[in-house]
């Protein structure tokens, strides 16, 4: 439910209450002040037929109402005192309406000067108070929608005006993401909570920056550190494994050592590299010949490749040019290639292709998909290979991602990788 | 051969030392700027090892008032920086070759005997091993005057294994030398025994007096017989 169907959903319920209110209070306000005013006429009309009653006396034997609004019975004494002036509602044939209507009636009683008593009864005719409600009914109700769909427009393009900060606050921060070059710009608004939010937003976006920062920084300060300490180690092990007294068991155990310190000195240089691509410590220069290099990394690999039983083959259709750094279009092209031979079976192929602006690297392997929300990912390791990283495709998704060139990955009997410069 | 290792890192220092010291240098260790600097002044060495960050200075500055003085002291620059700027520093300034911490000693022990081979006057770029000759600049082996015909992959092993004489090679080290920087991260190296079983063919056929022992886990180790 947006901001503005909010204000109106409650004003709608608070605004039927208030008229509902108001109209019940209107209605019997107005039916009171109609009596009244009807019983003053009926007051009204009952002096003036005592009066006309003592000029002409034919009136006194007018005892029906027929074409007027009165009749008078002549009554004892006894009963005229008994009267008192009553109004009443009561109904009455109506010819015009061929219905019974409801009437007002006066019913009193008068002595004429020669002492004769009688009762009048004066009537009018009366509002239809089921129409009176029905109208009253029809015009609040067009009253109500009307109210309503004035303050749907206004206070859309209210909203829509003061709102507008907001919105573009929230757009800003949509495309907003930590670690990348892009600042937070709050948008200029008079609107004192605006600015206030704009302000908060801006501190707490700075302050992640910062801390986000400093974490990269961090990763990155430790894997250099711990590049000396590393080194110094696996030389120790090394110079040690050289002494001449050492028997075969300590050789394995020290062996056993070393891998797994050289495993650790692989995994620490990956995270550095990991952290330099993402700290952009990489400088542009010119664009990088793609196919030679390629053609490069598949001789160095060659070895490699034919110990596994791999064959390696290259389309090379289109020359490709990004302007990526040497070093990294190096290393992105390694890490996939190697990938495809590692994870490959005896008598597989790896099958590069550059064409159409693209880089395709097609391999055989495991007869099914790879989980495409988890290759790029950091340590994910789909093999039970001890000694992999778990970081190569981590790596090349960091590079990828910093020079926005878009990778992507499918299955169709064959695993493709495709990057499109 | 007198050989200067300017690094401030004590185990570093150690292992350096004791590794050159299997290979027969004499070694001299210097390990602060000023310490460094006076030495480079005084004596003449055939190889200086150089650690760019000094805790009180500059490795370059040090390089740069050798060249000044006109001396023809070899340098390898050593440092953990891997930024291409250091790198390509250090080379216009007149460093011979440049290492980038963490390395093997192995790979140490290749560059600084290649190094110092090229800086000796009317010495042939060539290296003995037994009955073996290694040709560096024509990249050609004889084995008592016969050719012995080797791709170059096997060149590339038999070269380092003849700096590393008696020396334990790590696999790994191997890999990075010989395949470069590539290799490091694949998930095995067992590729290079392959390699090193087609050399080891080829001595043999050609009666070679050299062997390559495998070292169990490790790597391998050629010997003089």
């Amino acid at each position: 439910m947006r901001l503005r169907d909010y204000t109106l959903v409650y004003l709608s319920v608070a605004l039927l209450l208030i008229i509902g209110i108001w109209a019940t209070i209107f209605y019997f306000n107005m039916l009171d002040e109609i009596y009244d005013s009807i019983d003053d006429g009926l007051d009204n009309y009952k002096m003036l037929i005592i009066e006309k009653s003592e000029e002409d006396s034919t009136v006194l034997y007018k005892n029906e109402f027929a074409e007027s609004n009165y009749s008078i019975r002549p009554i004892s004494a006894q009963e005229a005192l008994s009267i008192t002036d009553v109004y009443m509602d009561t109904l009455m044939y109506m010819k015009y309406e061929e219905d019974f209507e409801p009437v007002r009636l006066l019913r009193s009683a008068f002595a004429t000067p020669d002492g004769k008593h009688y009762e009048l009864k004066v009537i009018s005719s009366m509002v239809e108070e089921d129409d009176l409600i029905e109208d009253l009914l029809y015009s609040l109700l067009w009253l109500y929608l009307i109210i309503i769909i004035t303050m749907l427009v206004v206070n859309t393009i209210l909203i829509r005006r003061i709102w507008a900060p907001f919105y573009k606050t929230i757009e800003q921060l949509k495309r907003f993401r930590l670690g990348s070059k892009y600042t937070f710009n709050a948008p200029e608004t008079k609107v004192k909570e605006f600015t206030a939010l704009n302000e908060t937003i801006d501190l707490l976006l700075q302050r992640n920056q910062e801390v986000f920062e400093s974490q990269k920084q961090f990763i990155e300060n430790a894997s250099h550190e711990l590049q000396t300490p590393l080194a110094i180690c696996i030389n120790k092990l090394e110079l040690f494994a050289e002494s001449t007294d050492i028997s075969e068991q300590e050789m394995e155990s020290i062996a056993s050592v070393l891998n797994h310190l050289e495993r650790m000195t692989r995994l620490n240089k990956s995270l550095l590299l990991l952290s330099k691509i993402e700290n952009n410590q990489f400088e542009i220069s010119e664009p990088v010949n793609l196919n030679e290099m390629i053609s490069r990394t598949l001789n160095d690999l060659e070895d490699f490749s034919t110990h596994k039983q791999v064959t390696l083959t290259f389309d090379d259709i289109e020359t490709l040019r990004p302007r990526i750094p040497a070093d990294l279009a190096q290393i992105l092209l390694s890490n996939l290639i190697k990938n495809a031979i590692v994870h490959n079976y005896s008598g597989g192929n790896v099958k590069i292709t550059a064409d159409k602006g693209a880089l395709e690297i097609q391999n055989t392997g495991m007869p099914q998909a790879l989980d495409i929300e988890k290759i790029f990912s950091r340590f994910y390791k789909n093999s039970a290979s001890g000694q992999s990283t778990g970081l190569g495709l981590a790596i090349v998704k960091a590079i990828t991602d910093i020079y926005k060139l878009k990778i992507n990955y499918h299955f169709d009997g064959n695993h493709v990788m495709r990057i499109q410069f | 051969m007198k050989i200067l290792l300017i690094e401030d890192e004590k185990d570093m220092q150690e292992n350096i030392v004791a590794s050159l010291a299997k290979e027969g240098f004499l070694l001299e260790v210097a390990a602060d700027f000023n310490l460094a600097m006076d030495k480079v002044m005084m004596y003449e060495y055939d190889c200086i090892l150089l650690d760019i960050t000094l805790p009180d200075g500059s490795g370059l500055d040090i390089l740069k008032e050798l060249k000044k003085q006109g001396k023809s002291d070899s340098v390898i620059i050593i440092s953990a920086k891997d930024s291409l700027d250091d790198k390509v520093a250090g080379l216009d300034l007149g460093a011979d070759d440049y290492l980038t911490k963490p390395f093997h000693m192995a790979e140490l022990n290749a560059r600084l005997k290649s190094v110092i081979r090229r800086s000796s006057f009317g010495g042939k770029n060539e290296i003995q091993l037994g009955n073996l000759k290694i040709q560096l600049d024509e990249h050609q082996v004889f084995i008592n005057d016969e050719q012995l015909e080797l791709n170059r992959k096997e060149f590339d092993i038999l070269n380092y294994f003849a700096a590393n004489k008696n020396r334990l090679i790590n696999r790994s080290s191997m890999a990075e030398h010989v395949w470069g920087d590539n290799m490091d991260e694949a998930d095995n190296f067992d590729f290079i025994y392959s390699q090193i079983k087609n050399l080891r063919k080829k001595l043999k056929d050609k009666q070679a007096d050299i062997e390559i022992k495998s070292v169990y886990g490790i790597g391998y180790k050629l010997v003089v017989q």
